[in-house]
Formats: structure tokens, sequence, C-alpha cells
């Protein structure tokens, strides 16, 4: 990709009334989908547009502002060198600190207007001016935000020392922490007016005019800022209290939280320049961060290749188009996937189930979930109405399938309903209709054999709850036609889910990783592994829940029935667990239970899962999980089940919620260098950051 | 004084860019132009119950892009205007803007509207002339039209030469030139005067060296004289021609809006108003010589309103071309090359001409004429069109006056 360098472009401005004021523009020349951003030769720009105003006498203002609907995103991260030795990190985090301090150093009002999306470094130039205005949202600045914790580093440019003593600890450690471990959630400007990080908002119309005309009012003595007073200094309680929520989100996994706290509560105590310069080594050690570098990597991953649709068949492969659905069930996760459907295409979608009353209540669920919308203020009750009673509608028959689109079956998992489910919609549905099913463990081609044309399946297997997942994994079976392969593509897109090309497997990806997992946590357990101290292990490696809590989740029939799964296709590395098994068969939920004493194993399943005496130490637990998950790994991408480990890794960031600071799972597992012991190889020979064909 | 009378309450221009890349407005969109001075007219009448608003009347010449999407509805939305607002646009090509004015105007003597916003623009930039034009071939087959008359300074070289054979005083490329001298020089007077900052408003503008003010008009030469304006040897229309850049109006991008009101809705709301509009005419004429049209037009108009022509004080004259001003005044047997009733601070072969925005510009500089000078009592805006047309609004000076 080529770069496009930021510029602080300079005009000076006659004010009538405030003399000569320099006026500076961030743009990179480009239009807004390439937004401008820090890098080297950018700061470059900044110091020597700073040369030339701070050798102007007649100056009496400095106003920055960026390109139509875009500030500053901050440092070009994708630029960034994976390998950067200590000391040019720590170079890195002094000389923006450098340079924005000359802007804080110029001797007359200086004015920064947040006109369009502003990030990291963007938010942080504002940082060091007297004054900031924000374009007022929706339109003008909507993203607002400081993104680093979210991808394992710290506000380096000043960012954790100046909000504190701008804003206070509270809203620094919402900005710096809360907010990006929250899906690295972002503000707009009416929230950053509230937060006190901008004095003044303006409508987008006259932005720049009325932004500027505040910053001449200051200068002439006309406009005063008046800003409430705040104390930087950060108590005990705040600490702990953060602390134990950053422990509650990331566990012990990610460092940067840790970090940032620190310098946030660092900040109340410690000079500006002092606050710099921990802030350059607090950057410095994250740059040079195993973590970093696998937050590039799902920054990559997820930001940029994902919405290539990698798997999809060429562009000439045109889709077909979609105007009326049929789903093959009502129950829950019918019910879920109709309502998207529905919403997304706004198109008639049709459900079918063998009886009226569970039809009746797949479409109450809908009408409950439209409602409850509509209560949220995302929706207007009148097509609410229109989603929820003209475009969804119920069958027991056939009938309404005949001029569907696509077909996906949400029936009960059993081969044989589900072959004979394909069977009957051939007799009904056009030629061109596709099947889809969202089976997450039967053989796709197996399911197909029957019909006359077996190239109109496809696997469309959605997450749980699927509102919320972002992954779909697309199965292709030898049969499945490029077009519906094309097709299956461009649904996904349309419903906003990200998919993943996976071969007709077993298990697939996503549920084979897990299982593969649970196995090497069930295997432990069986020699003699403590089920608290196990659970507590694997969970602290920074997984979004701990084994334990995700088996209750799933429910631990659907777990075994995976493993059934996969134990008929690869019986030695899938056994039937006993305990699981057993605990099953007595009709348990769950493996902890809260007790007296807080939580701790059901003593039922505990008598029901046979056990050695073997003892192991956390790190003995974590290298087994790690390495029997490798191990899987490895044999799913040898048998091309997924065409690369960034498909594996997409798959467990997005279906299964892995962490970004580990790179989903491959980038970790050879950073631990657990791929090598396993499988002799790391899953990127050539590292995980090299630049993708 | 008739109370459905229609007034002149207001005006206010954006300064004219130069239409070329590295101009105030290369990279300003023409409908932020029309925002921009509809919010400043907000902010100058503070009084004006602005929902209550009949009519948002927007000429621009071509209209598609920038200044399509009936620019004068959409304006309503983006420049903050009540939703209840209706608008619709106008193309009568340079008088454009003027004739949203007369139909203003008539909506509110009929009774239609108390309130109307009637402004113009054209950005030349994004707008070249003739810019997906596809005129009829019969207008070229039947000889309606030599097609080399689309282009406006041919027209202005054919005036040259058809005055005189057509009983009127000739104008040579001196006259002209001479003229367009003058232009220039009253126009920097009145600039450093502030009679310009009067109703010019300023707009930070997004251009590809950075956010800059738009605060000035672009095309004027200070450094101007008139022997650099006959040493110009450049003739775009005619070799060895008369019609040069430095007697012609220039492209242009800008925008102009007035606001006009009913003698009711004035007393109403104790807004006194500038000057009252008397009677406006549009006519016809030989396409060829476009620019004799304000001749024919302000001859219908006095005679439409039973008025001569020594009764009108001050005229503003939109210069598309010198030869085509300097031929009016020797019509009517005004002074040439300055006579203090025409055109007293300058025009547009100065600050340039925007096609459909300048027949606003002309009235709002014709009601700061009159405040000017108070005894003045009728005034003219005039314009020549493309095609063949002259556009007149007769206008009476009440400045100061209560209703």
């Amino acid at each position: 990709m080529a770069k496009y360098i930021t510029e602080c472009k300079l005009n000076f401005f006659q004010s009538r009334k405030a003399g000569k004021i320099a006026v500076v523009t961030m743009d990179n020349g480009q239009f807004p989908n390439i937004p401008n951003t820090w890098g080297v030769e950018a700061l470059e720009s900044l110091n020597k547009t700073l040369d030339i105003v701070e050798k102007d006498k007649d100056v009496k203002g400095w106003f920055l502002t960026g390109k139509p609907f875009i500030f500053n995103v901050g440092a070009d991260i994708m630029s960034a060198d994976p390998n950067a030795k200590r000391e040019d990190a720590l170079a890195i985090g002094a000389t923006g600190h450098a340079a924005f301090k000359r802007i804080m150093n110029l001797p007359y009002p200086t004015l920064a207007a947040y006109n369009g999306a502003s990030m990291g470094g963007g938010v942080e130039v504002g940082l060091y001016h007297k004054y900031r205005t924000i374009s007022k949202s929706p339109g003008g600045c909507d993203h607002y935000a400081l993104p680093e914790c979210f991808l394992g580093l710290v506000p380096g440019w000043g960012g954790t020392q100046l909000v504190t003593k701008l804003c206070g600890p509270e809203i620094a450690i919402e900005l710096v922490i809360t907010n990006p471990l929250n899906m690295n959630r972002m503000i707009n400007s009416k929230k950053a007016l509230e937060m006190g990080l901008a004095d003044r908002m303006f409508a987008p119309a006259e932005f720049v005019d009325e932004s500027l005309a505040l910053l001449e009012g200051i200068i002439a003595g006309e406009e005063k800022i008046e800003r409430k007073a705040v104390d930087p200094k950060m108590s005990d309680e705040l600490y702990n209290k953060t602390k134990a929520a950053i422990v509650g989100r990331v566990h012990g996994g990610a460092l940067a939280p840790y970090r940032a706290l620190d310098l946030i509560k660092g900040a109340g105590e410690w000079s500006l320049d002092e606050g710099f310069q921990k802030e350059n080594e607090a950057l410095a050690d994250m740059i040079t961060s195993d973590q970093f570098k696998c937050g590039l990597y799902s920054f990559d991953l997820t930001q940029r290749r994902a919405k290539k649709l990698p798997g999809r068949p060429p562009k000439e492969v045109k889709g077909n188009k979609i105007n009326k659905i049929g789903v093959i069930g009502a129950g829950l996760m019918a019910s879920q996937m109709a309502l998207l459907f529905a919403q997304r295409y706004q198109c008639p979608v049709v459900m079918k189930d063998i009886k009226q009353e569970f039809v009746d209540k797949g479409l109450a669920y809908c009408k409950d979930q439209l409602a409850k919308t509509v209560q949220r203020g995302k929706l207007s009750a009148a097509d609410a109405k229109w989603i929820g009673e003209d475009l969804i509608s119920g069958s027991v028959t056939y009938e309404p399938f005949k001029d569907c689109d696509f077909v996906i079956e949400a029936v009960f998992e059993e081969m044989g309903i589900k072959q004979k489910v394909f069977g009957e919609l051939e007799t009904v549905c056009k030629p061109e209709c596709m099947f889809l099913t969202n089976t997450s463990s039967l053989d796709i081609a197996e399911m197909g054999k029957f019909l006359k044309d077996p190239s109109r399946v496809v696997g469309f297997h959605f997450f749980n709850p699927i509102a919320m997942m972002p992954l779909v994994e697309i199965i292709k079976t030898d049969k499945t036609n490029d077009v519906v392969l094309a097709t299956a593509f461009d649904i996904a897109r349309k419903i906003r889910k990200t998919p993943v090309l996976v071969k007709n497997a077993s298990g697939f990806l996503v549920n084979r990783v897990l299982t593969a997992m649970s196995d090497g946590i069930f295997r432990l357990l069986d020699e003699g592994a403590d089920f608290l101290q196990t659970d507590k292990a694997v969970h602290e490696m920074g997984f979004p829940m701990s084994p334990f809590t995700l088996i209750a989740l799933v429910g631990p029939a659907i777990s075994l029935h995976v493993l059934e799964t996969l134990n008929k296709a690869w019986p030695d590395r899938f056994p039937v667990n006993v305990g699981l098994k057993n605990m099953v068969a007595k009709g348990k939920k769950a493996i902890l239970i809260l007790g007296d004493k807080g939580v701790v194993v059901d003593p039922e399943i505990l008598a029901g899962w046979p056990q050695g005496n073997k003892k192991f130490t956390d790190d003995e637990i974590r290298q087994r999980v790690l390495e029997r998950i490798a191990v899987e790994v490895d044999t799913i991408l040898k048998e091309g089940v997924v065409a690369s480990p960034k498909d594996v890794d997409t798959g467990v960031i997005m279906g299964a919620g892995w962490p970004l600071f580990m790179g989903g799972i491959t980038p970790f597992l050879d950073q631990k260098g657990i791929s090598k012991k396993v499988t002799g190889d790391d899953f990127h020979p050539n590292g995980f950051l090299a630049i993708e064909k | 004084m008739d109370l459905r009378d229609a007034y002149f309450v207001d005006g206010v221009r954006t300064w004219f860019g130069r239409s070329k890349q590295d101009g105030h407005y290369w990279t300003t969109r023409a409908d932020d132009l029309v925002n921009k001075v509809i919010k400043e007219l907000i902010r100058r009448n503070p009084t004006v119950p602005w929902d209550e608003v009949d009519d948002n009347i927007w000429g621009a010449t071509t209209q598609v892009g920038d200044q399509g999407t009936t620019m004068g509805r959409v304006t309503v939305l983006t420049s903050g205007l009540s939703e209840k607002v209706p608008g619709f646009s106008v193309d009568r090509m340079c008088a454009g803007g003027m004739t949203c004015q007369a139909i203003g105007a008539s909506f509110i003597k009929t009774g239609c509207a108390d309130i109307i916003i009637a402004g113009g623009v054209e950005h030349m930039a994004h707008h070249p002339m003739g810019a997906g034009a596809d005129p009829n071939p019969r207008v070229v087959t039947e000889k309606m039209v030599d097609p080399k008359y689309f282009n406006m300074g041919v027209t202005a070289e054919k005036l040259h030469d058809w005055l005189p054979e057509n009983g009127e005083q000739p104008v040579t490329k001196d006259e002209a030139d001479e003229y367009a001298y003058h232009c220039v020089q009253k126009y920097f007077k009145a600039l450093d005067e502030g009679y310009y900052n009067k109703h010019c408003v300023d707009m930070t503008v997004f251009t590809p060296s950075g956010w800059r003010v738009a605060n000035f008009d672009e095309q004027p030469r200070r450094d101007t004289t008139l022997e650099s304006i006959k040493n110009l040897r450049k003739f775009p229309f005619k070799a060895e021609g008369r019609v040069t850049p430095a007697n012609a109006s220039g492209l242009n991008d800008g925008a102009c809006v007035s606001l006009l009101m009913s003698g009711k809705k004035c007393k109403e709301l104790g807004i006194k108003p500038k000057m009252k509009f008397v009677g406006g005419a549009f006519i016809g004429v030989d396409p060829s010589i476009m620019g004799w049209g304000p001749v024919p037009c302000t001859e219908k108009v006095l005679r439409n309103f039973n008025m001569k022509f020594e009764d009108l004080d001050i005229i503003e004259l939109n210069e598309a071309f010198a030869v085509q001003a300097v031929g009016f005044m020797k019509h009517f047997g005004m002074k040439t090359p300055v006579d203090p009733r025409l055109n007293p601070y300058g025009g547009a072969i100065a600050m340039g001409h925007p096609l459909a925005s300048s027949g606003v510009r002309l009235s709002m500089q014709l009601a700061q004429d009159f405040e000017l000078n108070p005894k003045a009592k009728y005034g003219l805006t005039t314009m020549c069109v493309g095609l063949g047309m002259g556009g007149s609004i007769i206008w009476e000076n009440t400045a100061g006056k209560t209703l």
C-alpha cells in the first residue's frame, strides 16, 4: 500500500481584530477514507511548520485542525517496525513529546479544532493546546478515542499525563483504559465536551469558521474560557477499584492497561517532563513486547484482511440476488436468524416448523426482540411492526418456500432429519434456490448427497448468540458451486458478519480448536490436576472466560455431542471423556457451583470423574493445554481445513472472543516456542507480521 | 405605502473566488457557499422569524452535482432553516438570482408570501460554462443562432461591430479599456473604505494547501494600470479583437443572498427595509448581441412603470463585458468612462461574475448605495443574459424610513 504522508500545511490569516494567526492543517492530500496519521515524516513536517511560526514575531495565535472529516487518527500503527530496538522505541515517544511540546510553549493563545475523527496521537496533539473545540456529532468528530490499550500499547505522547491533569483521573481511566478494553469503544463530541476534553462544541457546517472566530476572540480579549478545577491525584480506592476491573476484563493476560493505570496515577504526582519520561519508558516496553506484535497482527487481521473476504471466489463470480429467505425451524437459533435476515435484507423471511405452536413461539420471539429494539430507541415502532408482521412470517408447510432465494435449516442435529428436510425442499424450491445449513458438527456433503443438485448446498455456521458473535464459518463441500459459495460470502457481508472459509471436516474450525482445548484440559484432570487450579491457570492466559464457564454456557450435553462427533473422526486425538459423560448423564449443567465458602467443584461431578494423582504447576498446565491446541491447529492446516493460520486466528478472535493480544492463537504459540516444539516449525516461519502476498 | 409591497431587507455575499485550482473555493461545494450566506443572513437579522420563511429560491445556471438536487430545498436543510420552509431552483443563466428576486417579490405582492430568501450561486470551477450542454441541433441546422455565439466573449466582439451598424454610438477598445481601468480603481477605493466588508462574509475554506480564510475578492489586482490593461494583447474570442480578459468579467465562484419581505411583515417586526421593489422586466434580443439586453429591457421596465431614465439616480449594471456597459451608457446619454450614477463602487470587471449570483449582488450594492446617498430616490439593477436576454429591476430607496 502506498504511503500517504500527512503534512502540516501552514497558512497565515490576517485577522482584522486579532492580527496574524498561523492556521495549520493536517492533510495527507487523500480523500477521507485514507485518514491523516502521525509518522516520522508528519512529525518532521510539524517541526518545520513550527520553525517558521516560532521565528515570526508578528504571530499572535496558533490554530490546528485537520482535513474534512478527519482530524488525525494517530500514529500509523501498520507502519510500525515490529522489530524496533528499545532505543528506537524510546525515541518514538520522545520525538512526539518534543514536537508537541513546542506547541505548548508558544507564547500566545493556541487552539486545536477537533473537526473529525481523532484518535491516539491525534487526540494527544490537541491536548498541548491552550484551548480546544470539537465538531458536533453526527458528522463532526464522531470518533474520539485513545485506543492504545486495545492494541497492547499505552498512549505515549502525553495522553496519560495531559488528560489526567486536564480532566482528572476518573476521566483519564475511562478514556485510556475502560473504553479500549470495552471492545475499543469510541466517544463522540458531546461526550468529549462533557468530559472536559474540549472547551466548546460547534456544528460541523461552520465548525472551522466558529473555532477560528473563538481564537480571534480569545486573542482580542473578548472571549474567556472557563474550566472547572480538577484534582489530578488518584485515590488508592480508585486505583484498587480500577485494577480489580482490569483483572476482571483481561486477567493477568494484557500488560498495557496496568501500565496505563500506573501512568495515570503518576500524573497526579509527577512534573510534566517526568511524566513524559515515564510514558516514553512504558511505550518502549510495550512496543518491544510480544503483546503489541500480536495486537498489530490482530488489528490487520480484523480491520483489513477480513474485509477483503479471503476465500470468496473472484469478484467476477456474482452472487445471486436475494429477495426472499426461508428458515427451517422456529426454535431460538432459527428465530434469531430469521430476525437478523429480515432486519438486514428487509425482505420477506419465512420460518417453518412442524407444529403451529412452535411457529407462533418463534414469531413471538422476533416481535419481542423488535419491541426491545424499539425501546432502546434503535428502531421506529412502524418499522418494528413492518419487520415483525409483514416481513417475517411462519408456516407449517413448504408452500411459502417455493420462491425463496435461499433456505437455511436449523433443525435438530441429526443427519436423517436434515437429509429429509433438504429432500423435501428440493421438491418445492426453485432450482437456483440455495440450501444453507447451520449445523455445527454434521457432514455437509452427506447432508446433500441424496439431492439431484448437491452443488446448491453450503454450510453457514453461526455462533451463539447470533446477534453478538461476528463470525460465520462458510463450509464448502466438494460439490458446492462457485456462485453458491460467492453468495454465501455476500450473505455474511450483508448481515455484517465476518466469514471464514472452512472445508467440510468434522467440527469445522472453531469448535474443533475449542474442543481440542477442552480435551487438553480433560486429560490433565484425568491425570489428577486440580479442577479449580486448572480452570484458573488457563483463564489467566487472557481468554475471555474460564474453560468451565464456557462449558456451562455451551451446555455440557452439547460439548459432549461435539466431542463425540470429533471422536468419530479422530478417536485418538478426541477420546470421549468419562468424567464429562458421567456429568451429562447426571444432568449437570455446570462443573463449578457456588458453595458456602465460594466457588467449588460440584462434589457429585468430582465423584464421577476418575482422576489419577499427578500434580501440576500452573505453567505445566498452560504448557500442556497450549501444546494440545498447537497439535490440532497444525492438523487443521495440514488437512487444508482452512487456507492459512490467519483464518484460524480470525476464527478464534471473532467466533470465540480470544484476545487480540494473543493474536488469536498462532502468533502466541509461535512466541512461546510451542509451535516449534510440537510441529517442528512456527506457524508463521517468516514472522507473523510479514506482509501477506 | 402599500403593505403588500415587496421590500429588500438585507443581502450578503461570499467574497468571489477565481475558478481555478488554487482559487478560494476549488474544494468547497457550491451549496456550502449557499449555506454560508444563508447562515450569515440569519445571524445578521435576529429579529426575523426564520421558521416562517415562505420560500427559499435559488438561481444557478448548471443545476447538477453540488448545484443540483433542487438546491433551494436542499439548502433549507443544510443551512439550518426550519424543515417547514419550502424551496426551489431557477435558471435564467446570469439572471438566475435576479429572476429569483422578481419571483419572490411577485409572490409577496400577490399575497402568496411574506418572507422570501432569494439568491444566486455559481461555482464556475465545478461547472464550467456550457459543460454538459446539449443544444437542440435545429438551432444550428435551421440557422437560428450561429453556434459560435454560444460563447459569450464572441457576442461581446460582435457587439463592438453591431453598435455602429445599428445607429448606436461605437465603442472602441480604448474606451472599453478605460472603462475597465476606472472600474478597478472605484472598486479598490470602495474596498479600502470598507464598502465591501459590509455585505461580504469571510469563510474558512479547505484547499489543497490547507484551510484558508476566503476574506477578499480574488480577481481584482491592485497593481492594475491603464497601460497594463491597454497592453494586454490577449484576445480569447477573436484574433486581434477588442475583448480581453482585462475588459471582461472573468470566471468566478461565489454566492449572493437577499432577504425580501412584505411591508406588512416589516411593519409587524419593526424592520426598516433598505429598498422597495418597484417593478421588473425581462426581454429577449438577438442571441449574437446578448450584451445589448439591458438597453431594451430597461426601456421596457421604465415604460411599464411609467418612468423616465432620468428618474433613476443610481444604476448597478452587471459588467459582463466593458463594451456592453459603455454601449448602455452611451445609449442613455451617460458620461463615459465614468458617470457617478453607474456602478459607483466598481463592478463585475473588478470583483468578478459568478453567473447566477450577480443579479443579487447588484441589489445588495444598490441598497448600500442608497444608504450612502439618502437623496437618491430610484435605482436600477440590470444585466445581460446568455442566448440574448436582458433583465432589469427598479428599486426605490427606503433607507432609514419606518413603514
